[in-house]
C-alpha cells in the first residue's frame, strides 16, 4: 500500500530515519555480523593470535554431546512450555467465554502475570519449589516424591516450565479469550438448534475457526521458550543440576562469558539466529496471508 | 449464552476459581513470605498467614538493601534505575519509529525498501542470539555502567516502526493533501496532524513497551557490575546468589514484590487500554 500524498524534500527522511538506522547499525547489524564473521575463526587462549578456519567451529558444535544434549533440552523444554500453556489458556478461555457475564472479572484476575518480569517468576517458583522451605515441595513430599529440583534433573526441568508456563498464560489467555468472542453467535446457536452439544461445537466449529489465532500463538510461544526463557533458566537453575537445563541461549551465554569458548560461541548464536530467522519468517509468511483475507 | 446448563456453568465457574487460585498462589505465597521474620520462613512449612514484619522488611530493603550477607545496593536505588531505564526505552522507542515510520511512509527516497527491511530484520536478532558481539560493542563505547548503556541498545524497534506505519497508512490522504495547500510542511504535518491522530496508539505502545523495559534480565545482567547500576530484576537474582545458607528469603520475597508492583498496577489500572494495545499490536 503506497501512500498518493506525499511531501518532498532531499534530505529530512534521511534525518527522520537516522536515529533508528544508527542504532540498528551500531547495535544490530554490527554485532550480527562479527558472530558471523568469528564463527569462522578460532582464537587463542589469551586472544592474541586469531586463524580462519572456514566451518570447523560448526563441524565441532555437531559433534559435541553437549551441544547436541542442549538441543535435546530445548525441543523437551519449547515443546512443553508451547503445548502446556496453549492447552491451559485455551481451557480456561473456553469456560471464560461460557460464562458471558463474568469474562471480565477473570479476564482482570488472570491477566496480571503478564506484567511480572521472568526472572522474578523464575525466583517465585524456585521458593516454591525449594527442597527444605518451599510450600509446593512441602506438599509434593507429603505425597511421598523425594521432591528436589536441586539435585534432580528432570524436577529441575519441571520447574522451569512451569515458571515459563505460569508467566505466558495471561498472554495466551487474552489471545485466545479475544479470538472466542470475535467468532459469530450465529454460526454457534445454528449448531446448538441443529442438536450439537457444547463439546460437539468445539471440535467442529470453534476450534477451526480459532486456528489463526492458534498458530500464531504457537509461534510466539515457540520463540518465547527459545528466546525470552533466558532469564527464567539463569534465575532459577543456572542451566543445572549437570546441563539438564541448559537450553540453547543458555549455552551460548553460559560458553561465552563463562567458559570463554569463544569460537564455539560465536558459531552458536549462528545457529540460534538461523532458528530464529526461520520461525520469524514462517510468522510473516502467516500474517501476510491473513491480512489479504 | 446459547443455552441453560447450570451444572455446565457451575463447572465453568468452578475450575476458572480454581485456576485464578492456582495464578495467583505464587503471588500470595510472596507476600506472606515478605512479611514474616527471617526465623519464621525457614520453618518447613512456612506460615501461610501474614506474619507482622511487613513494613519492617519493606523499609529495610528500601533503604538499605537486602541481608547481612550478601551486600546489595538499597531496592529504593534499584527501583530508581528501573524506572528510568524503563522511561528511556519506552520513549526512545515510541520517538525513533514515529520518525522513521513517517519518513518511510510519506515520503519517497533511494533506499527506502532497504531501511524498511534493516528495519525488519531486527525482529530476528534478539540479544539472546548475539550476547557476546554485542557486549563487546557497548563495552568499546565505555558504555558499561551507564543508563545510556542499559537503554540506548535496546530501543530500536520493528515492532513499533511496524505498528506506527500501519497506523499511518490509515490516515486519509486528503489530510495530508490539506496540510499541504495550505502551506504546511512536512514537520508541521507530523506535530499537528500525525502525532495527535496516533495519541491512543502511543498510549498503549507506552504501556507494553515500560513493562519490558522494567522486566529486562539480560542486559543489564551484562552491562551493570555496580551493585549502584543494578535494576531492581538483577538485585533480586543477586541476593539469592550466595548460596542456601546466606539468602534471607523474607527480604528477598518484599524485594520481589516490589519488582512486580510497579508493572503488574500499570497493567491492572489500565485494563482495557492494554489489553486493546497488546492484540492490536502483536497481530
Amino acid at each position: 500500500m503506497e501512500k498518493r500524498a506525499r511531501f518532498q524534500s532531499r534530505w529530512l527522511p534521511y534525518a527522520l530515519i537516522a536515529p533508528q538506522m544508527a542504532i540498528t547499525l551500531v547495535f544490530f547489524f554490527l554485532p550480527a555480523g562479527q558472530a558471523v564473521y568469528q564463527s569462522l575463526m578460532v582464537q587463542d587462549a589469551f586472544g592474541i593470535s586469531t586463524q580462519f578456519v572456514w566451518f570447523d567451529n560448526f563441524k565441532d558444535l555437531f559433534r559435541n554431546d553437549e551441544y547436541l544434549a542442549s538441543f535435546r533440552v530445548t525441543a523437551v523444554f519449547s515443546f512443553l512450555v508451547a503445548v502446556l500453556g496453549l492447552s491451559i489458556s485455551l481451557f480456561l478461555a473456553v469456560l471464560a467465554d461460557r460464562v458471558v457475564r463474568s469474562a471480565t472479572i477473570y479476564k482482570t484476575l488472570l491477566i496480571w502475570p503478564y506484567a511480572v518480569a521472568p526472572a522474578i517468576a523464575a525466583i517465585l517458583w524456585l521458593f516454591l519449589f525449594n527442597p527444605t522451605l518451599g510450600i509446593v515441595a512441602h506438599w509434593l513430599q507429603g505425597l511421598g516424591i523425594p521432591w528436589d529440583p536441586l539435585l534432580n534433573g528432570t524436577h529441575a526441568l519441571i520447574m522451569v516450565v512451569v515458571a515459563a508456563v505460569w508467566k505466558q498464560i495471561s498472554y495466551n489467555f487474552l489471545f485466545f479469550l479475544a479470538g472466542l468472542q470475535s467468532i459469530p453467535k450465529s454460526l454457534i446457536e445454528a449448531a446448538a438448534i441443529d442438536g450439537a452439544g457444547p463439546v460437539k461445537r468445539f471440535v467442529t466449529i470453534v476450534f477451526p475457526l480459532l486456528s489463526p489465532t492458534t498458530f500464531f500463538l504457537l509461534v510466539v510461544n515457540i520463540i518465547y521458550a527459545f528466546i525470552e526463557t533466558f532469564a527464567i533458566i539463569d534465575a532459577a537453575t543456572g542451566g543445572g543440576p549437570g546441563q539438564a537445563t541448559q537450553i540453547l541461549v543458555y549455552k551460548v551465554y553460559a560458553d561465552g562469558f563463562k567458559g570463554l569458548d569463544l569460537g564455539s560461541s560465536y558459531a552458536q548464536s549462528v545457529v540460534l539466529m538461523v532458528i530464529l530467522i526461520t520461525l520469524t519468517v514462517v510468522q510473516f509468511r502467516y500474517v501476510e496471508r491473513k491480512v489479504q483475507y | 449464552m446459547i443455552e441453560n446448563r447450570p451444572i455446565l456453568t457451575f463447572f465453568s465457574h468452578l475450575i476458572l476459581v480454581i485456576g485464578v487460585a492456582i495464578v495467583a498462589l505464587p503471588v500470595y505465597v510472596t507476600f506472606v513470605a515478605s512479611s514474616l521474620a527471617v526465623d519464621e520462613v525457614l520453618q518447613s512449612p512456612m506460615p501461610m498467614l501474614p506474619g507482622s514484619h511487613l513494613i519492617e522488611n519493606y523499609t529495610k530493603v528500601l533503604s538499605q538493601g537486602a541481608s547481612t550477607n550478601v551486600t546489595t545496593a538499597p531496592v529504593g536505588r534499584m527501583m530508581f534505575n528501573s524506572l528510568v531505564s524503563a522511561l528511556v526505552i519506552a520513549i526512545g522507542k515510541i520517538a525513533i519509529s514515529l520518525l522513521s515510520a513517517f519518513a518511510i511512509v510519506y515520503f519517497r527516497f533511494p533506499f527506502r525498501a532497504l531501511a524498511f527491511w534493516m528495519i525488519f530484520v531486527t525482529l530476528m536478532l534478539p540479544v539472546e542470539v548475539r550476547i557476546l558481539p554485542t557486549f563487546k560493542v557497548v563495552s568499546d563505547l565505555h558504555m558499561l555502567d551507564t543508563y545510556a548503556g542499559l537503554t540506548i541498545p535496546l530501543i530500536a524497534s520493528a515492532t513499533a516502526t511496524f505498528l506506527f506505519r500501519q497506523f499511518f497508512l490509515t490516515i486519509p490522504d486528503e489530510l495530508a493533501e490539506a496540510a499541504r495547500i495550505d502551506g504546511a510542511g512536512p514537520m508541521r504535518f507530523f506535530w499537528d496532524v500525525v502525532v495527535p491522530l496516533s495519541r491512543p496508539s502511543i498510549a498503549a505502545l507506552f504501556l507494553i513497551l515500560f513493562i519490558f523495559g522494567w522486566n529486562q534480565y539480560l542486559w543489564p545482567l551484562l552491562v551493570t557490575t555496580e551493585e549502584s547500576m543494578y535494576t531492581t530484576v538483577i538485585g533480586i537474582k543477586r541476593m539469592i546468589a550466595g548460596g542456601e545458607a546466606a539468602t534471607e528469603w523474607n527480604l528477598v520475597m518484599a524485594t520481589a514484590m516490589l519488582g512486580m508492583l510497579p508493572p503488574a498496577l500499570l497493567v491492572l489500572l489500565t485494563q482495557k487500554w492494554f489489553v486493546k494495545g497488546l492484540v492490536d499490536t502483536e497481530k
